[in-house]
């Protein structure tokens, strides 16, 4: 103790003039920090729900509920987060984990009500004087809680593919492939906008956890065909995809969970010998027929799920070997014909009889299959090629997209020459350039539209681009001409034709519809190619039906009800024949669907 | 003695006032009293104006976190730890970051480390701040809380602009941290250093000069050298007591390797000397903070890339984290079977040994008038006792 301990505590008392620290609330307001964690924020029209901030959320606060008025689309679930403040901790995992990057929260911190319920609301829905702010937080650059890079797939490379017919994507490694499914957060908007609503995020899981047999299952449930559409699949999953919806760590378009090289890795990595032990096998027999017409995706789907209750199932198939367009339409550097021989050794394995060779219409008539069976499914797709329909389309040197693939599958000599104009801008269309490209062709691809028009897989372009396919756009056919006889005269020179066609430029017709070409005048070019293919699109081939078979036609197409049925009710119908999608698996979706409706019928009938 | 043994006490020692001779009287202090910082009960027998008997009653905070871990994904745990100690949440945010880390073997980016080891020094001072007040309050200097209270709303002022909340900070998550620094943030936090620092002199001229706070804390509570052992003593408790043990030093975590400090210690441990010394600690840490701030890396990542939390599985295995807090050894013993959620998660507390076995002895034969000052200068949060 000295005198000072005395003295100095006095001290305190100057403080006595200075200005308070504290803030006079409300005459002074005190904004939060412009990272501070307050009421959420939604941008409604960004946001999928997905419900990853649901499913993340400590405090079960989040809960995704129906938004009457979004535009209803594939990749978003129509509903929306909402936020209950009773349980709200503040900590914005919700944020840092959003795919599409429309969560965040905003710097405001007061808002006083007297009726509880007010405090929990659906942010960006039901409106707030917050709900502009700018400031609060919001995930920080490079900081992403969820991958939004896709485990890249070893390809071979470009130069070296176009080389041969070996197949271009080799497929994940196991550490790949858990690697891969990590990144899903089984939101299931894939599930949705599957024509099959194959269960992915279960497939996806025993992935993760390496219980491949239960995700053979899983696939086998919707889909007898894992191996093909694991490598050819539109997969409309792949632009639903939650996690494809933001921008990734790097600020470019966040890649969607890879769900069909998923897919094709839990098939590719079982044995067809294995198969029984994950698969079921078919129920005892039911006696009950049925006939199936066409060994293409659908019509095997049908047979598998048919065979599968019980009923002796009869393929009739005109072509030497199964799986239609997966075999004839589609090139074996995209699906190698091992792969494919193994989806259908599985179905017929389960005792589905497919007999080759045997044409409807031609070997057997469809009234006699009625006849003997006692339901028939009709999956004979679209055979026809369209004509190009302009003058000279039947000139020899004019192919047609299909027959060439036809032809490479069946090994026969291609004969396109040196050069090549491919005619079209969809999947036939790519697969015949890189055909063509792998026959050591010259090759370009004449598209009426832009490349962002092209109904081609984006893959398919930016590939056969990469193997050296030329892309012409805003390309309008005129006319095939034969080659003027001095021209064709060069010795050694193989006989050609020449394409006039006209350059076009976009114009916008009706607002909300898409722009269409409309020809420059004088804009003409002539090029000279040996073969020209067109590849414009196919159409069905319906000669087999005959009147007298009771089944009601409707511009080209068999009508049918939503189970697949005809208008006789014990012919059904689907695949590319019916349906408006015209890819494999909606080809194999209705096959299921299909199968599922004969099945009751067929019970229905008793014994 | 064994650490883990819970210390003796001789019968002999023990007071058993019988209650019905009218000489005693039964008082309750807490569970809501300014001398503890949260709920907490002390039973006191009480003679005259001495505490005859001490008994401590936790209870009143329970909420069963460390059961509630075991139920939650590893990433969703990540916002409830920081609740356990309530005024100092980014220990609970680093020992079970750096937990994990260990187990699920993540390299932390060296950027992170060094915010980790910001945002560890500022709680520390912020926390230290908040202390003090109740110290000089408890023994009725409440002008001191004004001031350092003010002084620690500055220093969330700064967690405020860096993490988004001015209490709950979130923001050490596993693998790293969840944002760089803002523009101009180091600037203010130097800034804010030396106010503090001013207003750190204030208080020691007028708390530490000061006649009535002397004869009250001295010889208060005194906790002899060979009880820290015997009790677990860790932290400002035990280098008041002449062992300069500081886990910053003895463990090196985060960039304090990289720092040059020294532990401060003391040499009589009573209440006065244990307050003296965490204000030189206050002292230590802004001049951490202003090391910190130098060496801060200005680029690079700040978070490592970790697998889906929603899947996020860890490896089999158990560790222990410890770190240094206001009050000592703050710890993390993590369990994991392989599984998406922790098997188990034990938190190591300094306030359970402070505030409970250590107040029951210390408080025999205090003035009853100084009893919430003892409790102060023991430096004890009751929602980290109970977890």
């Amino acid at each position: 103790m000295n005198i000072k301990d005395f003295i100095a505590p006095f001290a305190v008392w100057k403080r006595a003039f200075e200005k308070p620290f504290t803030v006079r609330k409300p005459i002074d307001e005190r904004p939060g920090a412009p990272r501070y964690r307050g009421f959420h924020i939604n941008d409604a029209k960004a946001c999928v729900g997905c419900g990853s901030c649901e499913a993340i959320c400590m405090n079960q606060a989040i809960d995704l509920v129906p938004v009457a008025g979004l535009p209803a689309k594939e990749g978003d679930s129509g509903l929306r987060p909402r936020v209950d403040y009773g349980r709200c901790c503040w900590c914005a995992l919700c944020v840092d984990i959003c795919p599409s990057g429309s969560l965040g929260m905003s710097n405001e911190y007061v808002w006083v009500d007297a009726d509880p319920e007010v405090f929990r609301y659906t942010p960006g829905v039901e409106a707030k004087p917050w709900d502009k702010s700018e400031l609060g937080y919001r995930r920080a650059e490079g900081y992403r809680l969820l991958d939004g890079q896709r485990v890249a797939m070893p390809e071979l490379d470009h130069q070296a593919a176009v080389q041969s017919f070996l197949e271009l994507v080799r497929g994940y490694s196991r550490q790949q492939a858990e690697r891969e499914a990590d990144r899903c957060v089984a939101c299931g908007l894939c599930v949705a906008s599957c024509p099959a609503h194959m269960d992915i995020p279960g497939y996806i899981k025993a992935v993760r956890d390496g219980q491949l047999d239960e995700g053979l299952n899983l696939l086998y449930e919707t889909n007898p065909f894992p191996e093909a559409c694991g490598r050819i699949c539109t997969h409309r999953c792949e632009a639903a995809c939650s996690i494809g919806a933001g921008t990734g760590a790097d600020g470019e378009p966040a890649d969607p969970v890879a769900i069909r090289w998923l897919k094709r890795y839990i098939a590719d990595q079982v044995e067809l010998a294995d198969y029984g032990r994950a698969l079921p096998r078919a129920e005892p027999d039911s006696g009950r027929r049925v006939a199936v017409v066409g060994a293409g995706p659908g019509g095997l789907a049908a047979a598998y799920y048919l065979r599968l209750q019980g009923h002796a199932v009869t393929v009739l198939e005109k072509d030497e070997a199964g799986g239609g367009m997966l075999r004839y339409g589609i090139p074996e550097y995209r699906l190698p014909y091992p792969a494919l021989d193994k989806d259908i050794a599985w179905i017929q394995s389960l005792g589905v009889d497919i007999r080759y060779g045997t044409a409807v219409g031609v070997d057997l008539s469809l009234a006699d299959l009625a006849a003997s069976h006692d339901a028939v499914y009709l999956s004979t797709g679209l055979p026809a090629p369209y004509r190009l329909d302009v003058p000279g389309d039947d000139h020899p040197r004019v192919l047609d997209g299909v027959a060439v693939l036809a032809a490479a599958t069946r090994g026969q000599s291609l004969g396109l020459g040196k050069t090549v104009a491919v005619v079209g801008g969809g999947n036939v269309a790519m697969d015949a350039a890189r055909t063509a490209l792998r026959a050591g062709c010259a090759v370009d691809i004449l598209y009426r539209r832009r490349e962002a028009d092209m109904p081609a897989d984006p893959d398919e372009i930016r590939e056969a681009k990469a193997e050296g396919a030329r892309l012409v756009e805003k390309a309008i056919p005129l006319e095939v001409k034969a080659i003027p006889l001095e021209v064709k005269a060069i010795p050694g020179d193989p006989a050609g034709a020449l394409v006039a066609w006209n350059e076009a430029r976009m114009v916008q017709k009706e607002d909300g519809q898409r722009p269409v070409p409309e020809p420059i005048p004088g804009a003409v070019h002539e090029d000279r190619y040996d073969s020209i293919i067109a590849a414009i699109g196919q159409g069905p081939d319906l000669a087999f039906v005959a009147e007298s078979d009771g089944i009601e036609i409707r511009r080209f197409k068999p009508v049918v009800a939503s189970d697949g049925r005809t208008s006789r009710a014990t012919i059904f119908a689907g695949g590319d024949l019916t349906n408006e999608r015209k890819d494999a698996i909606s080809a194999i979706a209705d096959g299921h669907r299909a199968a599922l409706a004969m099945d009751r019928l067929l019970r229905a009938k008793g014994n | 003695m064994s650490r883990a043994k819970a210390p003796y006490i001789a019968p002999a020692e023990r007071a058993a006032p019988d209650l019905d001779s009218g000489k005693y009287l039964v008082m309750w202090q807490g569970p809501n009293h300014p001398g503890i910082t949260g709920n907490m009960s002390l039973r006191l027998v009480i003679e005259g104006d001495s505490v005859v008997d001490c008994e401590t009653h936790v209870g009143y905070l329970h909420r069963g976190f460390e059961k509630l871990m075991e139920r939650r994904l590893w990433m969703q745990n990540f916002p409830l730890v920081c609740r356990i100690a309530v005024p100092e949440p980014d220990f609970n945010e680093y020992c079970y970051a750096a937990a994990l880390e260990e187990l699920a073997g993540i390299e932390v980016p060296d950027k992170a480390v060094w915010l980790r080891t910001l945002s560890l020094e500022m709680i520390r001072l912020a926390s230290f701040l908040m202390w003090i007040g109740g110290q000089a309050g408890a023994f009725g200097h409440g002008t001191i809380a004004q001031w350092s209270v003010t002084m620690r709303d500055y220093v969330l002022d700064l967690f405020e602009e860096l993490t988004g909340g001015r209490i709950y900070h979130m923001y050490i998550i596993p693998g790293g941290v969840r944002g760089d620094v803002p523009a101009g943030f180091l600037r203010r936090v130097l800034e804010t250093m030396d106010t503090v620092r001013k207003n750190l002199d204030d208080i020691e001229l007028v708390m530490f000069h000061n006649v009535v706070y002397k004869m009250r804390a001295q010889g208060l509570g005194y906790i002899p050298p060979d009880w820290v052992d015997q009790y677990g003593i860790t932290g400002p408790n035990a280098r008041a007591a002449g062992l300069p043990r500081d886990l910053r030093k003895d463990l090196g975590y985060l960039a304090y390797p990289r720092l040059s400090f020294e532990p401060i210690v003391g040499t009589v441990s009573d209440a006065f000397e244990r307050s003296r010394l965490r204000l030189l600690e206050m002292y230590q840490s802004i001049d951490l903070i202003r090391q910190i701030v130098d060496m801060l890396p200005a680029r690079g990542a700040f978070r490592a890339k970790l697998p889906n939390p929603l899947h996020w599985k860890i490896p089999a295995g158990e560790t222990y984290v410890a770190a240094e807090c206001t009050r000592g050894e703050y710890g993390f013993y993590v369990v994991s079977d392989g599984g998406d959620k922790p098997r188990r998660v034990a938190v190591r507390g300094p306030s359970y040994t402070h505030g409970v076995a250590l107040m029951e002895r210390l408080a025999r034969g205090v003035n009853i008038a100084d009893v919430a000052g003892l409790m102060v200068s023991l430096h004890t949060y009751p929602p980290e006792i109970e977890r």
